[in-house]
């Protein structure tokens, strides 16, 4: 602000120029920062991460490019600023003068104080807004979630006593795609409660149509984090957590976790697809089928589920007292702390 | 002390705080288990790899935790680690001799077998025998055990990477699950030191032609008295978890 205070409007002491400086480095800026906005939304943009593989995604890509075009001017004004000061601003050999002293400049504190309030309570809006649309821009919601794809609906009850039940989702129709996803130390696995409920370590989703993900763990905090679908959902033991997505593009999309969960959290990962609608019933139909015998023995589809409760208990694990799974949570009457 | 005197020895000092902080590094943070060698056990694109699961390591200063070892190839010991070698593109067939108890599997989709194959070709599936502490029963081949309806699983061989899950059978009654080995690793003659109710699993998969590092785990949470069962041996090196590097 003091060096700003002191020129152009006021040059320091020994300088030359005063407002043709100004008159220059505004031209300079203003001719720097319209190639470099270009060159930054048309030519950098579309290469922005997360990409644009789902809807959710290619927002996140328009958002992260809009503020790289607002930053720009900004930090092109900096340097530039920087490099006129020390090019032409810079104290001659032998002058010992101090600078002209710098009062309140009204004008100037105002115009900066307006222009920055402007561009942060802009950009207060456009993000507000812009995590609302669409559908909660791919972030977990809670178990309530407010923001939804529109015209969609999320089907509730859940056939899964039989294994090989036909299909209640199919592409084209309000009838949202539910998937869940489980986390635990340390691997992902997704069951598909429209189609049998069925639990694999593939996540396979249509293009084009909206998904509803079901996040939830079994023992710590994971972070469900398909990185090119834009998607962020924390996995909490005993809490469903929702975010919603539509893939736009056939191909492959890395699932990592994104919550230090343990000493594998960083080879907790794997690879998920985005097929054609044809080719992903082709797929959950046949794996259906296939994993039969596994859906028959995995508790019913829940949003959440007790690992200090079995749905079932065999004879011989009753008599052994191994009623709960792995050990349940921890119990603080352990005699071993963490 | 002049300034040369003075600037090397900050220097010297600040070498020493550097060299100390890299042996602390190596030396505890970086530490692994030792790694079984396998490639030169290999012959005709097959090598044979052993492990055992234990429900303790005597030889270890956690006597309590549960672990895997590893067979060495050439002496036929049993080694407290979880770290092996195997050649790329090369068929593994695993034998795991379970001498722990059943647990009820947190996540039932871990009792799938899934990755390998059997001696008889059959794909997804394990081959199981039972000690009972008397004979050894006939090989029976299972794909799914449902740990929650019946005492049937103790641990996983899981190697993620690689979309490999094995449910290791355990002993399925009672008395066998009150009669298992006091030691480990359980070579003894005795019923406490290894003469005792165990699985026998028997399983292959092929190694990748590029090799690589794989890490692998078990999907019990077995770590009794820690977090969610995922502490203790479920978090330490040499326990629970490992690493199959495949030479390429």
């Amino acid at each position: 602000m003091a060096a700003e205070a002191s020129s152009p409007a006021a040059p320091a002491a020994g300088t030359s120029g005063g407002r043709r400086d100004g008159l220059w480095l505004l031209i300079i800026w203003i001719g720097l920062s319209i190639i470099a906005c270009l060159l930054v939304a048309l030519v950098w943009g579309p290469h922005m991460p997360p990409g644009a593989q789902s809807e959710s995604a290619a927002s996140q890509q328009k958002d992260i490019t809009v503020l790289a075009v607002i930053a720009t001017p900004v930090i092109i004004g900096v340097l530039l600023y920087f490099g006129w000061a020390i090019a032409f601003w810079r104290q001659k050999p032998g002058d010992e003068t101090d600078a002209a002293p710098v009062h309140g400049n009204t004008k100037l504190q105002t115009t900066w104080i307006t222009l920055t309030s402007a561009i942060v309570l802009s950009l207060a809006v456009y993000g507000t807004y812009e995590l609302i649309a669409p559908a909660g821009a791919g972030a977990g919601e809670g178990p309530q979630p407010i923001w939804k794809p529109a015209g969609t609906v999320a089907q509730t009850s859940f056939n899964c006593q039989s294994p090989t039940a036909a299909p209640t989702w199919k592409p084209g129709t309000s009838n949202i795609l539910q998937v869940q996803v489980i986390g635990q130390q340390w691997a992902w696995t997704y069951r598909y409660p429209q189609f049998g409920c069925f639990e694999t370590t593939e996540l396979v989703l249509p293009v084009g149509v909206p998904v509803q993900f079901n996040v939830t763990s079994l023992d710590v905090i994971h972070s469900f984090w398909p990185y090119q679908l834009g998607v962020k959902a924390d996995a909490n033991p005993g809490v469903n957590n929702v975010a919603y997505t539509t893939p736009q593009h056939v191909g492959q999309f890395t699932v990592r976790c994104d919550e230090l969960c343990g000493i594998w959290h960083g080879a907790m990962f794997d690879y998920g697809k985005v097929l054609s609608d044809s080719d992903f019933m082709s797929w959950a139909q046949s794996t259906q089928t296939s994993l039969a015998s596994v859906t028959k023995i995995l508790p019913p589809y829940a949003l959440t589920y007790d690992p200090t409760v079995l749905a079932k208990v065999g004879k011989v694990n009753e008599d052994l007292g191994l009623t709960s799974a792995g050990g349940g949570y921890y119990n603080p009457a352990d005699p071993e702390q963490p | 002390m002049s300034l040369p005197a003075r600037v090397t020895t900050l220097v010297i000092a600040f070498l020493a705080v550097v060299a100390g902080g890299i042996f602390f590094a190596l030396q505890y943070v970086g530490a692994q288990p030792p790694v079984e060698d396998y490639t030169s056990a290999a012959s005709n694109g097959q090598v044979n790899v052993t492990l055992m699961t234990t429900p303790e390591t005597t030889i270890s200063d956690r006597p309590d935790w549960v672990s895997y070892f590893i067979k060495n190839p050439s002496s036929g010991q049993f080694v407290h680690t979880t770290y092996f070698k195997v050649p790329a593109n090369t068929q593994v067939n695993i034998t795991i001799l379970g001498y722990d108890g059943c647990t009820p599997l947190r996540n039932p989709i871990w009792g799938h077998v899934t990755g390998t194959f059997t001696q008889t070709g059959q794909k997804n599936a394990e081959d199981v025998q039972i000690f009972d502490g008397k004979a050894l029963s006939a090989v029976t081949p299972m794909s799914t055990m449902d740990s929650w309806a019946d005492c049937s699983v103790q641990h996983t061989f899981a190697i993620p990477g690689l979309g490999l899950n094995v449910p290791v059978a355990s002993p399925p009654t009672e008395k066998e699950n009150n009669a298992l080995c006091a030691l480990g690793p359980c070579v003894g003659a005795t019923a406490d030191e290894g003469n005792a109710p165990h699985s026998v699993v028997t399983f292959s998969f092929r190694t990748p032609k590029n090799g690589g590092t794989f890490r692998w785990q078990c999907f019990v949470p077995c770590g009794g008295g820690y977090v969610d069962g995922n502490g203790g041996p479920m978090a330490t090196l040499g326990y629970m978890m490992g690493q199959m590097e495949v030479q390429a």
